[in-house]
């Protein structure tokens, strides 16, 4: 009797799809260091965020089994800052807030990456407002910002990928150049 | 007995004679006003009174009025008589190049964070007050927010488009 259902028999499902240019050979492989480091780096990046408004309920919905974070090597959400490699800001920042996220980056170990999510956390959005910060870029460097009020799960997932493009392809020493400490440097972190 | 506005009206004109004025109703709400110098001996007044009892302070606010030279700042206290559940609103003016009015934090505990709000944005100084200091706002604001000359929207920001914030 034929089995009701047939899956992952005919051959058109592929585990790996795409692994760092390189030569390949019988029993060898060959590639440079930071493509195989990048690699790593991008499919295990674990996530703090740093939920303060309606952007962090899209955000809990996006790690939930529906849109399933995990799938993009990010099940571990840390809350301790030293151990987490992307900051994901979402809501929106008072002035008085301001602080507490530049100790949380502060906290975070080198390589760090930072995503603003949503139009508060990148512009201030609709705050237009004394107490609200104008973007958090005013006070830490941001890698990609994800447009929205609040963005989809889609678009925080979309946001995700355009940093784990950022992080495959980044050089080992860019976190050593002039150009990185200069960045650093007109932010007042050392 | 039964508290009616008349009754409180009455009282605070026998005991402060016509230094009390400005009696309205808005709302059924029996609203008066006094001279900055009186607001303690008025508070003081409606608390101790046997039949009155004022004595818990809802909310302590004030409110910037820019066309009203010399009495530009209102400071306004709710009071509530909760064994009758009766309630007054009782408002003080100063104006703003000298906004000194006393503090009410020895007759009610609850003006003191109430005090430092008000003070935080509008500029009020209560004399006497153990700790008047910023309370919601960063330490680092040098402004007032809530006076009327200063515009409500970040001015540190030059890239927002006005006509999408509905000021074009």
């Amino acid at each position: 009797m034929a089995r009701p259902v047939r899956f992952n028999i005919k051959g058109d499902v592929k585990l790996v799809t795409e692994g760092p240019e390189g030569y390949a050979g019988e029993g060898f492989f060959a590639t440079t260091l930071d493509k195989l480091v990048g690699m790593g780096r991008k499919n295990s990046m674990w996530p703090l965020p740093f939920a303060t408004s309606c952007c962090g309920i899209e955000f809990m919905a996006t790690m939930a089994s529906h849109y399933d974070f995990a799938r993009f090597g990010s099940e571990r959400v840390g809350f301790s800052p030293r151990q987490c490699d992307i900051l994901m800001v979402m809501g929106t920042i008072a002035k008085k807030m301001g602080p507490v996220v530049k100790e949380v980056y502060l906290q975070m170990a080198e390589p760090r990456w930072v995503m603003a999510v949503g139009a508060c956390a990148s512009s201030g959005g609709i705050f237009d407002t004394y107490s609200v910060l104008q973007g958090i870029d005013q006070i830490i460097p941001v890698d990609v910002y994800v447009p929205g009020c609040p963005p989809r799960p889609e678009a925080i997932i979309d946001g995700f990928m355009k940093v784990q493009e950022l992080v495959g392809k980044e050089s080992l020493r860019r976190r050593n150049s002039d150009r990185y400490k200069e960045l650093m440097n007109s932010y007042g972190i050392q | 007995m039964e508290i009616t506005n008349e009754y409180i009206q009455q009282r605070l004109t026998e005991k402060f004679g016509d230094q009390v004025t400005g009696f309205e109703e808005p709302y059924g709400m029996l609203t008066f006003e006094a001279p900055k110098e009186l607001n303690l001996k008025v508070l003081q007044f409606l608390y101790d009174d046997e039949v009155l009892k004022f004595r818990f302070l809802t909310d302590l606010c004030a409110v910037h009025y820019p066309e009203q030279p010399g009495r530009e700042l209102a400071v306004v206290y709710h009071l509530h008589n909760l064994e009758n559940n009766v309630r007054v609103r009782f408002k003080v003016f100063a104006p703003i190049a000298a906004p000194d009015v006393f503090s009410a934090t020895a007759l009610f505990s609850a003006a003191n964070w109430m005090e430092r709000e008000t003070y935080d944005f509008f500029g009020v100084n209560f004399v006497g007050h153990p700790n008047l200091k910023r309370i919601l706002n960063v330490d680092e604001m040098d402004y007032f927010p809530l006076r009327k000359e200063y515009p409500l929207e970040d001015q540190t920001r030059i890239d927002k488009d006005d006509e999408m914030f509905g000021r074009g």
